[in-house]
C-alpha cells in the first residue's frame, strides 16, 4: 500500500468522526497553544530585560554601604579615592533622594541625584544641551542642576528649560544642562530626575558621606581581579568588617536574570511535556476505543488481503494525523493568543521558528508513540475473531 | 467433470483443525479430505455447529489447519506466516460473506477497490478493475453509492463484484443468500451459476439443501467429517432420494 494512499485513508476515517476527532484533539491543541503562547511571552519580556541591562552596561560594578555601627558611610574622599585601584576608569558617587521641585506655579516630584563629573562617563549618561556638572561645582557646592527630558517636560513644556531657575526644596537652582532623554532602566526612570553636585545634595539631604558608588571598569576580562582589589580596599577602609558593604557586578545582574528566564523556561518545557503527555493518551484512548469499534472493518481488511503493517500503519497514521492538526492548530492557537496578549500588555512578544518546528514536530511525535499500542493492538487481531465481531 | 484431469485448485487430504477452549482441546475438523477443480461449483452442506464454518475459515486462508495437508493452487498453506496468508487471500481468493461486509463508509466502487490497494496497484488501474466488476454483476449504475444506500440484494452484488475484482481461481462463499429474501436470493444463485459458467471455481457453504442442490456438486458435512459427496451432471437430473442424507441435511 503506498503512503499516500495511507493519508487519504486516514484523512478520511479522521474527517467522518468530526466530534471525537476535534475532542481527542483538544488535549494536543491547548497544549501546544499554552507553550507557544508563553514561550512568546517569555522571549518578549528576556528581550526586554536584556535591553535594560545593556542599558546600564556590562563593564560596570556599583558598591552599596550599609555601614558599621556609627559609621554608616564612606566620606565622599574615600569614595573618589578608589579610582586608584588599577582598572578603575572612573568613579561615580551618588547621593540620593527626593524633593519637589518648582517652577513659576507648577511643581512636581522628582528624584534628586547628587554626583560628580565623572557620572557622565560611568552611567554613559550625557546632556543634549548646555554643560555638565564641572568639577568646580562640586568643590564650591554650587546650586546647579541637570533636569531629565520628562521632568522638564513638565516644568517648561516645549520652552528651553537651560538657564531657567527652578526651588528645589525651596532653594534656587540654575539649570545648566538639559539631560539626553534615555527612557526606563530597572533603576527606574532616568527621564524624571534631576542631577545637582554631590556636594550640593549631602548639604539638602543631611547625609555625610555616600552609600552608593557606580564604578566603570577599564577592562571587562580583569573583572575578577579588579572587584577583587576593590573589596581589599573597602575592607581595610571599614578595619575587616565585610558586612559593611556589598560590591555588586553587573555581569551577575545579567547572570542572575538569565537564570531566572532559563528557570521559567525549563518549567516552561515541563508544563509542555505534561500536556503533551496528557493530550497524547488522550488520542492513545481514543484510538483505542476506534480499534475496538472497528474490529469488523479490521476483519474485512484482513480477509480481503491487509497485511499486519497495512493496518498498523492505518492506524498510525490516524493517530499522528490526530495529533499533528491538534499540534497545528495549537501553534495558530498559540501565535494569536501571543499576538492578543501582545497588544493587551503593550509588550513585545515574539515566537521563535524553531519553537514553532519542534512544537509541531513532538506533537506528531506524540502521535506516533501513543498510537503505536492501538495500531499495534489492531494489526494483531485474527481475522477469523475480528469478522465475528460485532 | 470438465477439470477432473487437471491440477486439483484445492487439495485438502486428512485436515484436523483443533481449538483449545479452555482447558479442553475441541476437534472441530476430524480428518476432512476434499479436492476441488478448475470450473467446479461445489456447495459444502452441513447443519449448524458441523464444522463447516471453520472448513470455510481454513478453506478461506483465515484460519490455518492443525495437522493434515491444505494446498491451495500447488501452495502448502499450513504453516505460513499471517502475511503471507494475507497475499494468498489477496491474490487466491474472493470472499462472499452472508452479512456482505461491505465497509459502510465508503462507496461501492471504493469498497470493490479496496482488495487492489493492497495489492499494490496505481489508482487508474484499480479503478478500472473495479468498475468492470461491478458492471459484470450489473451495477454499473450505482458506483458512488454507499451501501446503506442499496438494498441487500445490491449490497450482495457489491460484495460479489469486490471478490471478482482482483480475479482470483476461487470464489469463497458463506451462506451468500443468508440475509436475503426468496427472490434477491434466487437472484444472487444465478449471478453465481452463470459466474460459474463463465468459468470461475466456485465453493459455496450453506445449510440450505436448497441453495446447496444450485451447485454442481454437494459435498456433507457432519460432526467435523465430510461423510459424503455427491455428484451431479451437468443437465441438473432429477435427484435420486436418499432418505438417510436428505434427514441430516434437514436438521440444518
Amino acid at each position: 500500500m503506498k503512503l499516500s494512499q495511507g493519508f487519504r485513508m486516514a484523512f478520511k476515517s479522521v474527517w467522518s468522526n468530526k466530534l471525537r476527532t476535534a475532542l481527542s484533539m483538544l488535549g494536543i491543541l491547548i497544549g501546544v497553544a499554552t507553550v507557544i503562547a508563553l514561550v512568546g511571552m517569555g522571549q518578549g519580556s528576556q528581550k526586554e530585560v536584556e535591553d535594560q541591562v545593556a542599558s546600564l552596561g556590562t563593564n560596570s560594578l556599583s558598591v552599596t554601604i550599609s555601614g558599621r555601627g556609627t559609621t554608616t558611610s564612606l566620606s565622599l574622599e574615600d569614595a573618589l579615592a578608589l579610582a586608584e585601584i588599577t582598572n578603575i576608569e572612573a568613579v561615580s558617587p551618588t547621593v540620593s533622594g527626593s524633593a519637589t521641585v518648582k517652577y513659576e506655579k507648577t511643581s512636581t516630584d522628582v528624584t534628586v541625584e547628587g554626583i560628580t563629573g565623572h557620572y557622565e562617563v560611568v552611567n554613559d549618561f550625557s546632556v543634549q544641551s548646555g554643560r555638565y556638572i564641572a568639577p568646580i561645582d562640586v568643590r564650591n557646592t554650587q546650586k546647579v542642576a541637570l533636569i531629565g527630558v520628562d521632568t522638564a517636560e513638565e516644568l517648561f513644556g516645549n520652552e528651553d528649560p537651560v538657564g531657567e531657575v527652578i526651588l528645589v526644596n525651596g532653594s534656587r537652582f540654575t539649570i545648566v544642562g538639559l539631560l539626553e532623554a534615555k527612557g526606563s532602566t530597572l533603576t527606574g526612570s532616568n527621564d524624571e530626575k534631576i542631577l545637582i553636585p554631590i556636594t550640593t545634595a549631602q548639604k539638602m539631604f543631611d547625609s555625610v558621606g555616600v552609600r552608593s558608588i557606580n564604578i566603570k571598569v577599564e577592562d571587562m576580562d580583569r573583572m575578577d581581579a579588579t572587584v577583587s582589589a576593590l573589596e581589599a580596599s573597602l575592607l581595610e577602609t571599614f578595619r575587616g568588617d565585610d558586612s559593611s558593604y556589598r560590591v555588586f557586578n553587573q555581569e551577575d545582574a545579567v547572570e542572575t536574570l538569565n537564570a531566572v528566564n532559563e528557570t521559567m523556561n525549563t518549567m516552561l518545557l515541563y508544563v509542555a511535556a505534561i500536556t503533551l503527555l496528557v493530550g497524547g493518551i488522550g488520542v492513545m484512548n481514543i484510538m483505542l476505543v476506534s480499534v475496538t469499534e472497528r474490529t469488523r472493518e479490521i476483519g474485512i481488511r484482513k480477509s480481503l488481503g491487509a497485511k499486519r503493517r497495512d493496518i498498523m500503519f492505518q492506524f498510525l497514521v490516524e493517530a499522528v494525523v490526530i495529533s499533528g492538526m491538534g499540534g497545528a492548530l495549537g501553534i495558530g492557537t498559540g501565535y494569536l493568543g501571543s499576538y492578543i496578549i501582545g497588544i493587551a500588555d503593550g509588550t513585545d512578544t515574539s515566537v521563535p521558528f524553531t519553537t514553532v518546528i519542534i512544537a509541531f514536530a513532538f506533537s506528531a511525535f506524540v502521535g506516533v508513540v501513543f498510537g503505536l499500542f492501538p495500531a499495534n493492538k489492531a494489526s494483531r487481531l485474527k481475522p477469523v475473531d475480528a469478522l465475528r465481531h460485532d | 467433470m470438465t477439470g477432473a484431469k487437471q491440477d486439483a485448485l484445492i487439495e485438502i487430504s486428512n485436515l484436523v483443525k483443533q481449538y483449545v477452549m479452555g482447558k479442553e482441546t475441541v476437534t472441530v475438523l476430524k480428518g476432512v479430505s476434499l479436492h476441488v477443480y478448475p470450473g467446479d461449483f461445489v456447495a459444502i452442506v452441513g447443519p449448524s455447529g458441523s464444522g463447516k464454518s471453520t472448513m470455510m475459515n481454513v478453506i478461506g486462508c483465515l484460519d490455518t489447519p492443525t495437522e493434515g495437508s491444505y494446498k491451495l493452487d500447488g501452495t502448502e498453506v499450513r504453516g505460513l506466516s499471517d502475511d503471507k496468508l494475507a497475499d494468498i487471500r489477496n491474490k487466491k481468493i474472493g470472499f462472499i460473506f452472508q452479512g456482505f461486509h461491505l465497509l459502510p463508509k465508503l462507496t461501492a466502487l471504493e469498497n470493490c477497490e479496496l482488495p487492489l490497494i493492497y495489492r499494490g496497484l496505481p489508482a487508474k488501474q484499480r479503478r478500472e478493475l473495479a468498475l468492470t466488476a461491478l458492471e459484470q454483476v450489473g451495477l454499473g449504475e450505482r458506483v458512488h453509492h454507499r451501501p446503506s444506500e442499496l438494498s441487500g440484494g445490491q449490497q450482495q452484488r457489491v460484495a460479489i463484484a469486490r471478490a471478482l475484482a482482483t480475479n482470483p481461481p476461487i470464489l469463497l462463499a458463506d451462506e451468500p443468500t443468508g440475509a436475503l429474501d426468496m427472490k434477491t436470493g434466487q437472484e444472487v444463485l444465478g449471478l453465481m451459476e452463470e459466474l460459474n459458467r463463465q468459468g470461475h471455481t466456485i465453493v459455496l457453504i450453506t445449510h440450505d439443501m436448497d441453495v446447496a442442490k444450485r451447485a454442481k456438486r454437494t459435498v456433507v458435512m457432519r460432526d467435523g467429517v465430510l461423510t459424503e459427496e455427491r455428484r451431479y451432471g451437468h443437465e441438473a437430473e432429477p435427484r435420486v432420494q436418499d432418505g438417510v442424507q436428505e434427514r441430516l441435511v434437514e436438521q440444518a
